[in-house]
């Protein structure tokens, strides 16, 4: 160890040109590296989610979608004016790249009866020309038609829709981008044109942008401000200009080192794992600190600067390697979640963890002894803070210790009242123009959460068979029950509605038609009136053996979703056995996928820990040590996640990942409190002593750290996009916590109960 | 051209062409213009597929998703050869056997939207389909429905783009843009060998001007010594990742059929 220390001292400038060199080839790959928003990345190859999803897209050709409210100040869209508006704006959709579909109130295939033929055409044709009676009729006729009110044009008339449907090639980014630019253009040229209208855009097409928008977000506003914010509070802790210069360069190496590698292995971020540097950038400094801090120590007791870069090293080789390990698994235990983003979000960190602990035993140490380096003068205070801690600590150890039980007890208690949901809506707050218009298209026209059915016939041809019918009629009648329902689009109301017209419009027909091939050649007769865009194969599959039902609804968690969707199948499984089937879709799929990540994390971070104490009791030596460790480490987080559901309520999935996150860290502050307290108990120490030395040597430097990690972390509350800030915010506050678990508990706890012998 | 969807009707009295190609013949200092050249083409095309008078084919589509599930359809096919106006069309559907002797009667005309029935079996009438709706999807196959229409010259307009090989042969490739507003398409991309006129390959062009389809043609044979047909056909919709491919067998030609088959009246006789 002593000659290693001497030969990075000694030839310095080769060390830090060597690892110029190796961090310069490494990081060359970066230009390797893509970014993708593809929501699919979220989901795993096993997901059967996704797989059902695929199955419905590739059966009824159909996928993403883009919706557009048009609402005018009159109260009303049937004028002459807001119809031509939204007639105009069909034609114009029809324009947008990638779409497959328009669908709208103006164009809506009405049919009817006219004479003994059947007429099919637009709804609404040149709306300018419409006369007052022809205006009522359309009122009519959109009002009463399920197919369109309550989805593109609200029951009461106010707000009428266009839904651009979509098929997306696989790599999707550049079209979404094409997409929502030639919206937005469309749009503002509508907004010109018809100043009194207000037009909004969600859609998925549209949340896929905002995704990235916000990952673009994040990366360009945020990062350079944690940078920023991680420098500042170093200088301030640090008090040195210099030291805070070479912590700036081991970051700037590990960054680019991990990125770099990233990208030679071709490796593609997305939203869930563009906070990688942000967070290496925050663990390099925390190990940095550590050394530096005491580097400077032994500078001020007088030590020459290379011997005190040497004693430094010596004395935080172990709990940093330790401290290493222990966090890279903590980050690799992320594998274990069914989600790939978070797999490279662990992986990448892993490996910066990995860059840190080198760079920190050979280029921190040189490029220390490079700088002019000088102790620390501001030694004016009489006595070091965290002594005066130690005393306090020490002396009211025991109401401590109830103040601290009490307060956890407080916050663990508020544990059940999170609730696992997330919504994708919810990823994003008002700042974000895409949720303010949702927000709005949710309550004004029509929901954007669907339950998709493919309801088999069990034959081919089946679907308009009358058994069939009545069983997906029954099935639609009971959903549109449901309190949480907002419309429903099933078969039958097309047979329904062509029988009436077969019938010359009379009401009285408006059922299901009985005879199954008069009811096959109605569809026949139907389908070939129909337009290219506006055909029924994204309603049944080519051989007419499956029918697809949508059920949108109203804006509810994915809890109530999932519980909806039971409900569903067990309904299903009493009452129509034959179409017993699992709802799908993107919303669907969503609302399984934190389900099935917090399940599959559980167990990767149940891992974690367990791998992580057994380390502890190896290196201590002590099944005691081991055990004490646990509660500093276990504690924090069962206390953060209690006051996460005191004030926020519901955990998604960024949160899922945030116990293995945080715990890796956590652990380094107990790892470096306990190897200075056994240290000093070998020395002879008793425990109280042991722990006023814990405090003195490495007080300074865990204050250091959770001062700079927690406001690395904090920095990505400041997000207006979810997955970022409630891992930032999590994270922050699970590690104040353990700070104070470390300092108020951890101490109390050793006093109380360390009764071994001194060795 | 061949078959029910590149083929024309004696349309243009040959003097007319006659008169076009002389005066082309005897003005060598008039270059023509790339429109022109289609127009010859297409003209051409048409004048070579006259005189069939009738024929009826057995026709089959295989549908084809893009989860890999599959569906057929079988369809019994007329045509006769209308003397100055667009060809009467009759398809019979065979399968599936819900909708078993259904028929579907289209008049095409070169001028004004074309006339189309659907007899009902089950209903025993016949209903007329307006005819504005000729975009959509043919028994939801990759075919519309005015692919499977006639398409007499005057409906397009076209612009001659440029001689390429094709296979073994030299095609010419030679746009066509249809005249009709309700059209699916903004323009059909038609490769043509030159020696025989057969069309081997379309690029279907959407409303916005993408390439959404392709047809390709293939196993052409010659009946009558005269007419060209192709027993295969297949679509892919490149959007869709759906397909349908369409096969003809039984091509007879000069039947005993007549006018009478043809007729709204005709249509209920159809078994």
């Amino acid at each position: 160890m002593e000659r290693y220390i001497e030969l990075v001292l000694s030839r310095r400038w080769l060390v830090a040109v060597l690892a110029t060199l190796i961090m310069l080839a490494i990081a060359s790959g970066a230009r390797f590296v893509t970014v993708s928003n593809d929501y699919r990345t979220l989901f795993s190859e096993e997901d059967p989610k996704l797989a059902a999803l695929d199955a419905l897209e590739n059966t009824y050709s159909t996928s993403e979608l883009a919706l557009i409210a048009v609402t005018p100040q009159d109260g009303t869209v049937f004028t002459r004016e807001t119809l031509g508006a939204i007639e105009a704006l069909t034609d114009a959709a029809w324009q947008t790249p990638y779409s497959n579909r328009v669908d709208s109130l103006t164009n809506y295939s009405h049919s009817e009866a006219s004479e003994d033929d059947l007429v099919v055409a637009p709804l609404v044709k040149n709306a300018s020309s419409l006369s007052d009676a022809g205006l009522e009729r359309v009122e009519k006729i959109a009002l009463g038609a399920p197919a369109i009110a309550g989805r593109l044009v609200s029951h009461d008339g106010r707000v009428g829709g266009v839904a651009i449907k979509f098929i997306l090639p696989e790599n999707m980014d550049q079209a979404v981008a094409e997409i929502t630019d030639y919206l937005q253009d469309m749009l503002q040229q509508a907004r010109a044109s018809h100043p009194q209208l207000s037009y909004h855009l969600t859609g998925s097409v549209v949340m896929h942008r905002a995704f990235s928008d916000a990952t673009k977000n994040d990366l360009r506003t945020l990062t350079p401000f944690v940078f920023l914010v991680i420098v500042a509070v170093t200088i301030v802790l640090l008090r040195s200009i210099l030291g805070t210069l070479s912590i700036v360069a081991m970051i700037l190496f590990v960054v680019n080192t991990t990125m770099g590698f990233a990208g030679w292995l071709n490796t593609t971020f997305s939203p869930t794992n563009a906070g990688v540097p942000i967070i290496i950038m925050t663990i390099t400094v925390a190990h940095c600190v550590h050394i530096v801090t005491t580097v400077q120590q032994g500078m001020r007791r007088g030590l020459e600067r290379n011997a005190a870069i040497a004693e430094s090293i010596r004395i935080n080789f172990s709990p940093v390697f330790l401290t290493s390990l222990t966090t890279m698994i903590g980050f690799l235990s992320l594998n274990a979640s069914d989600s790939p983003p978070f797999h490279i979000l662990g992986n990448f960190v892993a490996f910066g963890v990995f860059c840190a602990f080198i760079y920190s035993m050979t280029l921190l140490p040189a490029l220390l002894s490079i700088l002019p380096l000088r102790a620390s003068t501001a030694r004016t205070r009489k006595r070091d803070p965290f002594a005066l801690l130690a005393d306090f600590v020490i002396a009211r150890r025991t109401l401590l210790l109830w103040c601290f039980v009490l307060v956890a007890a407080l916050l663990v208690a508020g544990i059940p009242r999170n609730e696992l949901t997330d919504n994708w809506t919810r990823y994003f707050d008002d700042r974000y123009e895409f949720r303010r218009d949702t927000d709005y298209v949710m309550q004004n026209l029509t929901g954007l959460d669907l339950l998709e059915y493919s309801l088999d016939a069990g034959r081919e041809g089946g679907i308009t068979d009358p058994g069939y019918l009545q069983k997906v009629e029954t099935f639609a009648n009971w959903y549109r029950e449901q309190p949480e329902v907002f419309h429903v689009r099933a078969f039958p109301d097309i047979m329904k509605r062509l029988n009436k017209n077969m019938h010359g419009d009379d009401p009285g027909y408006y059922r299901l038609p009985e005879d199954p091939e008069l009811a096959a050649q109605y569809l026949l007769l139907y389908e070939l009136s129909l337009p290219v865009g506006l055909d029924l194969n994204d309603r049944m599959d080519v051989a007419k053996s499956a029918t697809r039902m949508t059920v949108v609804v109203r804006s509810i968690s994915t809890q109530e979703l999932r519980g909806l969707d039971q409900r569903a199948q067990a309904w299903l499984q009493t009452h129509q056995p034959d179409l017993a089937t699992e709802a799908s879709g993107i919303s669907v799929a969503f609302a399984h996928v934190t389900e099935r990540n917090i399940r599959s994390m559980l167990r990767g971070t149940v891992i974690a820990m367990a791998l992580i104490s057994l380390i502890l009791i190896l290196v201590f030596r002590s099944l005691y040590l081991g055990a004490v460790s646990l509660v500093p480490n276990f504690v924090p987080a069962a206390m953060s996640f209690g006051m996460w559901g005191h004030l926020v309520g519901h955990v998604g999935l960024a949160s899922s990942v945030v116990v293995a996150v945080a715990f890796g860290i956590i652990v380094d502050d107990t790892i470096h409190f306990l190897s200075k307290y056994v240290k000093s108990r070998q020395e002879g120490l008793h425990a109280t002593e042991a722990v006023r030395a814990a405090f003195q040597t490495v007080g300074r430097a865990l204050a250091t750290t959770t001062a700079v990690l927690s406001a690395g972390f904090l920095v990505f509350a400041l997000s207006g996009f979810e997955i970022s800030w409630a891992l930032g915010l999590l994270v922050a506050i699970t590690i104040t916590f353990a700070l104070a678990a470390d300092f108020l508990l951890l101490p109390t706890l050793l006093i109380a109960t360390d009764r071994r012998k001194n060795s | 051209m061949n078959n029910i969807i590149y083929r024309k009707t004696p349309s243009i009295s040959l003097l007319v062409v006659l008169c076009v190609s002389i005066s082309a013949f005897l003005s060598p200092v008039h270059s023509k213009t790339p429109e022109e050249i289609g127009l010859e083409i297409a003209r051409k095309t048409d004048l070579q597929d006259e005189g069939f008078d009738n024929f009826t084919a057995q026709q089959t589509m295989v549908l084809r998703n893009k989860h890999g599930q599959e569906s057929k359809r079988i369809l019994r096919v007329n045509v006769l050869e209308v003397p100055g106006d667009g060809n009467k069309s009759l398809f019979v559907f065979d399968n599936p056997r819900d909708v078993k002797g259904t028929a579907l009667l289209i008049h095409a005309h070169k001028e004004g939207p074309d006339d189309q029935w659907l007899y009902l079996p089950a209903l025993k009438r016949v209903k007329r389909i307006s005819s504005s709706n000729r975009s959509g999807s043919f028994m939801g196959s990759e075919f519309s429905y005015e692919d499977m229409t006639d398409q007499e010259v005057e409906k397009f307009t076209y612009r001659y783009l440029r001689d390429e090989p094709c296979g073994d042969a030299t095609c010419t490739v030679i746009e066509h843009f249809p005249v009709d507003e309700d059209s699916g398409y903004t323009r059909q991309v038609v490769w043509q060998d030159k020696d025989e006129l057969r069309v081997w390959k379309v690029h279907y062009y959407d409303r916005k001007n993408a390439h959404s389809k392709t047809l390709t043609l293939d196993d052409y044979e010659l009946y009558l010594d005269r007419y060209w047909r192709a027993g295969l056909m297949t679509m892919v919709n490149h959007l869709t990742g759906k397909s349908t491919v369409m096969t003809w067998t039984d091509y007879q030609f000069q039947t005993d059929l007549d006018e009478n088959d043809f007729t709204k009246t005709g249509l209920r006789r159809v078994r």
